[in-house]
């Protein structure tokens, strides 16, 4: 039989060794599908390794591809802190692109200091709106979160498609489904000169800040963390639940609509219905590679996306299937879990 | 334009299509019930059905028979959900997040394993799949017989497992052990059977019928294995699940009406073509998903220890 002796006090070290303990294992585990494709390992581990982070184009590769990643881990972190799950990020992201390029694309004109703020603020409202409604019919029914957002992922996917084909469809576009592109003066500029790194990236940052100083050092912060370490007691001191929660859903979708527009607006300048490579799951393990800590979201994308970018790499080169980024991800946050079992715990055999 | 809609229902070539539409929801329910009833929810669900249907078709372009290639994706369901299990019952560890992260590990790795076979293929090659097999005698039946006695052999195989599974979970020893260790896995437990044991059980078994959703879809349906193929079946069923109250019988008409819904809304979508755009009718299972849950939220029976990790000598 095996018995979990909670830990009184976690040791900081164990809280920083544990998820990078469970990356190395994942790192380790994906070697296996790599020997079974005939790929030589090291070799493919040096690449993805240089491709990530082996001169400064990778690392600002990296960072480009970090940047959603940190938006939706974000919106997973504080989210799953509340114990709201939202896991319809794939969505929220799309509604925000949606919304950026409503707004970006000719509908109002303006210079930038107008223009950005509107298309950010677009986006976060659509995607704070789309989770709204999961939120409340968790609160009001009991109708499980995790289903309906998951559910509505398809949905918002195939009007984005709709739209793409209809009233956004861009005449100019060659055929293509592809929304307008955005107005120059809506664009986030780029940081770097002849790559593509964007503003998009300051604003994760400042994002990951925010979001920490709201849960760390206001009563709203409090609150989210008392709801979700014990909902019962929170309600017997007289926190709204209800309040806190749809608060907590408004803040996720709308950090998840922030990924949408800045992939739009600060790296591809139009929507495609192929805009996000799984960002909004993604964004998930980002969270729990992070312990869900805001600061500590912005390492684990930044980490996540290279595998990304290094998987690329990697499989231009060996001819190996860039899949295995999705597997290494898939197998992170397995082995964060059985970590965080690790760190929280004392595991005796009896 | 409308007119001939009520036709529709009255045909047997649409029921006929409703079942058949109706069958992968069948094993997927199914499999979702068994994993539930059990106390555990299973979200690995959606990536069980890729690598179910992936595995099956590989068997078979492999060179194995239909009915081999079905076992390896129910050995390929199974063993997913062997560490969902493990992860989730004596560990312990969240069922919705393990769940999302056996979901992922699955597609990536049918996805993976794919493009290690077929690098470059740009059209996804063919099988032989299962054809459909009349049943002597009852296929003369008017109306039903086309209906349900010429569908393939996979789609009596769904039938044959509820049947099954209802005779287990409602009839035998066993299947009461199950039923009790999703609403008080402490009496199981005192009762010097072994929870864990029980819920491992369950969740093995309920994963290796979802896989064969799953292998529906490559060798029954499509005859390829094409990415996002699965297209949120999975999640579609877990809804079924809360719909149909955790019963088998229920279980098994939500996933009929479903079928029925879908094989209208083919025929809706093929005579207002041009007029509502095709998306409108693809959101519609989902939509309507979503509208199941809400309508059975007041009355919703869930199993009492859903989600609820048991640890011996804990309470």
């Amino acid at each position: 039989m095996i018995r979990f002796e909670p830990r009184g006090h976690i040791p900081p070290i164990l809280r920083l060794f544990a998820p990078i303990a469970a990356m190395a294992a994942a790192l380790l585990l994906s070697a296996l599908p790599l020997a079974a494709a005939g790929a030589p390992i090291l070799r493919a581990f040096w690449l993805m390794a240089a491709g990530a982070a082996g001169s400064v184009f990778a690392i600002a590769e990296t960072l480009t591809r970090a940047t959603p990643l940190i938006f939706t881990g974000l919106a997973a972190a504080i989210a799953f802190r509340a114990r709201l799950f939202n896991i319809g990020l794939e969505g929220q992201l799309y509604a925000g692109a949606l919304a950026a390029v409503v707004v970006g694309s000719g509908l109002i004109d303006g210079p930038p200091a107008l223009l950005v703020p509107l298309i950010l603020a677009a986006a976060a409202l659509a995607g704070a709106l789309l989770m709204l409604g999961p939120a409340l019919l968790k609160m009001r029914l009991g109708v499980d979160e995790v289903v309906t957002t998951l559910l509505l992922n398809f949905v918002v996917l195939l009007f984005v498609q709709m739209m793409l084909e209809g009233a956004l469809k861009d005449p100019m576009g060659g055929g293509w489904p592809q929304s307008e592109p955005i107005l120059d003066a809506g664009m986030l500029p780029p940081l770097v000169e002849r790559m593509r790194l964007h503003a998009g990236f300051l604003l994760a940052l400042l994002s990951s800040l925010l979001t920490h100083v709201l849960m760390a050092q206001t009563v709203l912060g409090l609150k989210i963390r008392a709801v979700g370490e014990n909902p019962a007691a929170a309600r017997f001191a007289g926190i709204g639940v209800t309040r806190v929660t749809i608060v907590v859903a408004l803040i996720s979708g709308g950090l998840a609509g922030l990924a949408g527009a800045s992939e739009v607006a600060g790296l591809k300048g139009y929507l495609t219905a192929d805009l996000s490579r799984g960002f909004g799951y993604a964004g998930i393990v980002v969270a729990m590679v992070a312990g869900l800590q805001p600061l500590a979201v912005v390492p684990a994308a930044i980490f996540i996306a290279g595998v990304f970018v290094g998987a690329d790499t990697m499989s231009r080169t060996i001819g190996v299937s860039n899949y295995i980024a999705d597997l290494i991800v898939a197998l992170a946050l397995l082995c964060v879990l059985v970590g965080g079992l690790f760190m929280r715990f004392r595991i005796r055999w009896s | 334009m409308l007119e001939g809609l009520f036709d529709i229902l009255l045909s047997s070539s649409f029921w006929a299509a409703a079942i058949r539409i109706a069958t992968p929801l069948m094993f997927g329910v199914l499999g979702a019930l068994i994993c539930e009833r059990a106390g555990v929810l299973n979200l690995g669900i959606e990536g069980i059905f890729t690598a179910g249907a992936m595995a099956g078709w590989l068997a078979v372009y492999l060179g194995a028979d239909l009915w081999t290639g079905l076992l390896a994706a129910a050995a390929t369901g199974a063993a997913f959900g062997l560490i969902h299990a493990l992860l989730t019952v004596p560990l312990g560890l969240s069922q919705h997040v393990t769940g999302i992260g056996v979901t992922l590990l699955a597609t990536s790795l049918a996805y993976f394993t794919y493009r290690v076979y077929l690098p470059n293929v740009a059209t996804p090659p063919r099988i032989t799949p299962f054809q459909p097999v009349a049943i002597p005698g009852l296929s003369d039946l008017p109306f039903l017989g086309p209906a349900l006695f010429q569908q393939t052999p996979l789609t009596y195989l769904a039938l044959a497992l509820f049947a099954l599974a209802a005779l287990v979970l409602y009839r035998t020893p066993l299947g009461l052990a199950i039923r009790a260790v999703g609403e008080n896995p402490a009496a199981v437990g005192a009762q010097g059977l072994s929870v864990h044991g029980l819920r491992i059980g369950a969740v093995v078994v309920g994963s290796a019928v979802m896989a064969l959703g799953g292998a529906f879809l490559t060798m029954a349906a499509f005859n390829a294995f094409f990415f996002e193929m699965t297209n949120g079946r999975g999640w579609i069923c877990i809804a079924l699940t809360v719909f149909a109250s955790w019963r088998p019988g229920k279980a098994l008409l939500g996933a009929l009406l479903f079928g029925a819904f879908d094989a209208f809304q083919l025929r809706l979508q093929h005579r207002l073509g041009g007029v509502v755009p095709g998306q409108v009718f693809l959101m519609l299972p989902y939509l309507l998903s979503i509208a199941a849950l809400i309508a059975v939220s007041r009355g919703a029976d869930y199993p009492k220890a859903l989600m609820v990790p048991y640890f011996k000598g804990q309470r």
